[in-house]
C-alpha cells in the first residue's frame, strides 16, 4: 500500500484499502475559517446535537477577512467566535493569536505524521508536508465532521512523482510545484493523491514541503503527501503534543502513474494568468511590467520565503511604479522576522507589511487590483478576477521572482537583482 | 426524478472564483450569493437565469477553492442540475452534500450547446437533448451516494445516524 492507503485504512479501522473504495474514516482534526465555519455551523445546527465530538480536535481560524475588512464579514467572524464558546473549542485563534490557517497549525503542533485531518478549505491538503493525510471539504462535510468526528473519503488512486538533481540557486518548492503543475495541468492529478519523493524533496526544506503539498489542490488532487525523515520529525519535535505514526509506502506499492522529473537545470518558475498550468521558465516573461507584488498566503508566507524575498530586497528599493505587500503567515513568523530584521528590510526597501491575513490572496482586501492591474504573487491561484477586478492579472511565483520582479518592476530572474549565483 | 430545463454553456476548468467571487463571500445568504454567481464568466446569467435551467460544462468544473457557497450559489440560483465533463473533487462532494444534482458525461458535455432543452433521469443518469433529440448515458452513482441523495444530502444522512 501506499502511505495515503496505510493512513486512510488505519483511520477506517481496515487492514487494507484500494483506491475507488468508499470509506467511513476517522478524523483527527476538522478545520474551517471564517468565510466556511458560517455556513458549517449553520448546518451543524440542522443536525441537532448539544456537543461536538471532541472540542480539542477542532481548530477554528478566522483567516481570510481578518481584522474584519466590514461589517459583513465582522458578523461572519463573530458567528465562529460564539461558536467556539458555546462548544468550548480549544484550538480558536482570535485576532492577536491567529495567523493563516495552513500556515497556523502545523506550527502550533496541531497536526503530524500519520494524522487524517479534513478542513473546509481546499489548501488543507498542506499538512501532506508532514506526512498526513489532509484533504479540503466543504462546510457541510465540516458540519458532519464536527459532530461525528467522520467523513466518507473514497480512496484516491496514488500518482508518484520522483524529483532528481540539486537544485540550482533559486528554485524552491514553489518552482517544483508551479513546473509539475505545468506538466500535468489543472487537472492531471484529479481524485488523485499526489506522492513527492526522491532525492531532490529529501534535500528540501519543510517550508519549501508545504508549499508544494499546498498546491496540490491546483492539479485537481485529494492530497499531496511527503515521506517522513529526519526534518519532519526535528520540526514537529517541540511543537506536536499529541503521539504520531509514522507511514511509508511500500516499496511495491501500486501507483496509476509515476513521473520522474530531471530538476537539476530547472529555472525559477512563472505561471501567467488565468491557470497555474501555465508555468514557464522565468527568462521567457522578463518583459511583463507590474503594478503590485504580494509575497505571503499559506503557500509562501513562512520565514524560509521571507528570508529569501529580504535578501534580496535589503539594501534595495522596491521600484517607484510598484506597491510590495508582505503578509508574514502567522504571528510567530511575524515576530520572527522581525527578531532578524526583515521587517526592517521590507519596509526600507519600500514595501508594505501587513498583520497575518489572507486578504489579497483571494481578492478580499489589503491589496486588490483595480482594471488592468498586474501582480506578481506567491499566492496559489491566479484564475479570472482572483485578486480583484475580472481583468487584472496574476503571475505566480516563488518569493525570489516576487522579490527580483519589486526590484525591477517587471518580472525578473533573482539573479538580475543578486548578480550571478545566490 | 425527471429535471427539465433549457441549457447554460461554459467551458473547461470553470473555477470557484468564476462560480461566486471571493468579494461576495461576507455573506453566506444563498438569494446574494446567487444575485452574483457566474459574474466573471457571464455577467447576464444571474439575471436571465430561470427556475429549472441546467448548466453544462466540459472538464474540471469547480476546480479551487472548497467554498460550498458555489454550489449553493448555483442551486439558489434556480439551476436544476449540472452535466459536466468532469468535476473538481471538491465541487463534487458539497453538491452531493447540498444535494445539488450533478452529473458527469463527458459525451453530453462535449456536444450540448448553449440554449437547447434537456430532459434528465436522476435515477438512470439519463439525458435527453429535445432539441436535436439524442440520448446520452451518464455513469451512474455508487449504492452510498445513492443513499446520500436519496436521504436529501449529508446532514439528513449524519442525523440519521446520531439517532440509531
Ligand atoms: S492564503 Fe489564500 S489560498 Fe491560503 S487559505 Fe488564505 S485565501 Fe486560501
Amino acid at each position: 500500500m501506499t502511505i495515503t492507503e496505510k493512513i486512510l485504512a488505519a483511520h477506517a479501522g481496515k487492514q487494507e484499502v484500494k483506491p475507488g473504495e468508499l470509506i467511513n474514516a476517522r478524523v483527527d482534526l476538522v478545520l474551517g475559517n471564517d468565510i466556511t465555519a458560517p455556513v458549517a455551523i449553520k448546518e451543524f445546527a440542522r443536525i441537532g446535537v448539544d456537543k461536538v465530538f471532541d472540542p480539542e480536535a477542532i481548530a477554528l481560524v478566522p483567516d481570510h477577512f481578518t481584522p474584519n475588512k466590514d461589517i459583513k464579514s465582522a458578523e461572519q467572524a463573530k458567528m465562529v467566535r460564539e461558536f467556539a464558546k458555546k462548544y468550548g473549542i480549544v484550538h480558536y485563534f482570535e485576532v492577536g493569536k491567529m495567523g493563516i490557517e495552513h500556515c497556523l497549525l502545523p506550527e502550533q503542533g496541531l497536526v503530524g505524521p500519520g494524522d487524517l485531518v479534513i478542513g473546509a478549505d481546499s489548501h488543507t491538503c498542506t499538512y501532506g508536508a508532514l506526512g498526513a493525510f489532509s484533504t479540503g471539504v466543504g462546510s457541510t462535510d465540516m458540519a458532519a465532521g464536527m459532530a461525528l468526528g467522520e467523513v466518507w473519503l473514497k480512496v484516491p488512486p496514488s500518482i508518484r512523482f520522483h524529483y532528481y538533481g540539486t537544485l540550482p540557486p533559486w528554485v524552491g518548492g514553489k518552482d517544483l510545484i508551479l513546473y509539475t503543475i505545468g506538466r500535468i495541468g489543472v487537472d492531471g492529478a484529479l481524485y488523485s493523491a499526489m506522492e513527492f519523493t526522491g532525492e531532490t524533496v529529501a534535500a528540501l526544506t519543510m517550508d519549501d514541503r508545504f508549499t508544494m503539498a499546498n498546491m496540490a489542490i491546483e492539479a485537481g488532487a485529494k492530497n499531496g503527501i511527503f515521506p517522513v525523515d529526519e526534518k519532519t520529525l526535528a520540526y514537529i519535535d517541540g511543537r506536536l503534543k499529541r503521539p504520531h505514526k509514522v507511514y511509508a509506502s511500500d516499496p511495491e506499492a501500486e501507483y496509476a502513474k509515476e513521473y520522474e522529473f530531471d530538476v537539476s537545470r530547472l529555472e525559477p518558475q512563472v505561471a501567467l494568468p488565468h491557470l497555474p498550468e501555465n508555468a514557464r521558465p522565468v527568462s521567457e516573461i522578463t518583459d511583463v511590467r507590474i503594478d503590485q507584488v504580494v509575497i505571503g498566503s499559506c503557500t509562501n508566507g513562512r520565514m524560509k520565503d521571507l528570508r529569501e524575498a529580504a535578501q534580496l530586497l535589503k539594501g534595495r528599493r522596491v521600484h517607484p511604479e510598484v506597491r510590495l505587500i508582505v503578509i508574514p503567515g502567522t504571528q510567530e513568523i511575524y515576530l520572527q522576522a522581525l527578531k532578524e530584521g526583515l521587517i526592517t528590510d521590507f519596509i526600507e526597501a519600500g514595501g508594505v507589511v501587513s498583520t497575518p491575513t489572507c486578504g489579497p490572496c483571494l481578492g478580499g482586501y489589503m491589496g486588490i487590483l483595480a482594471h488592468g492591474e498586474r501582480a506578481v504573487a506567491t499566492t496559489n491561484r491566479n484564475f479570472v478576477g482572483r485578486m480583484g477586478h475580472p481583468e487584472s492579472e496574476v503571475y505566480l511565483a516563488g518569493p525570489a521572482v516576487a522579490a527580483a520582479s519589486a526590484v525591477k518592476g517587471r518580472i525578473a530572474h533573482p539573479e538580475e537583482v543578486s548578480g550571478n549565483g545566490a | 426524478m425527471v429535471l427539465k430545463g433549457r441549457t447554460w454553456r461554459f467551458g473547461d476548468d470553470i473555477d470557484t472564483d468564476v462560480i461566486i467571487p471571493a468579494r461576495y463571500l461576507n455573506t453566506s445568504d444563498p438569494k446574494e450569493l446567487a444575485a452574483h454567481c457566474m459574474e466573471d464568466a457571464d455577467p447576464e446569467f444571474a439575471r436571465q437565469v430561470r427556475p429549472g435551467d441546467i448548466v453544462v460544462a466540459g472538464n474540471n468544473f469547480g476546480c479551487g477553492s472548497s467554498r460550498e457557497h458555489a454550489p449553493l450559489a448555483i442551486k439558489a440560483a434556480g439551476i436544476s442540475c449540472v452535466v459536466a465533463a468532469t468535476f473538481a473533487r471538491i465541487f463534487y462532494r458539497n453538491a452531493l452534500n447540498i444535494g445539488l444534482p450533478i452529473l458527469e458525461c463527458p459525451a453530453a458535455a462535449g456536444e450540448i450547446k448553449a440554449g437547447e432543452e434537456l430532459e434528465i433521469n436522476l435515477e438512470e443518469g439519463k439525458i435527453i437533448n429535445t432539441t436535436t433529440g439524442k440520448v446520452y448515458q451518464a455513469a451512474p452513482f455508487p449504492k452510498f451516494m445513492r443513499e446520500l441523495i436519496a436521504a436529501g444530502g449529508l446532514i439528513p444522512y449524519v442525523r440519521s445516524r446520531l439517532n440509531c
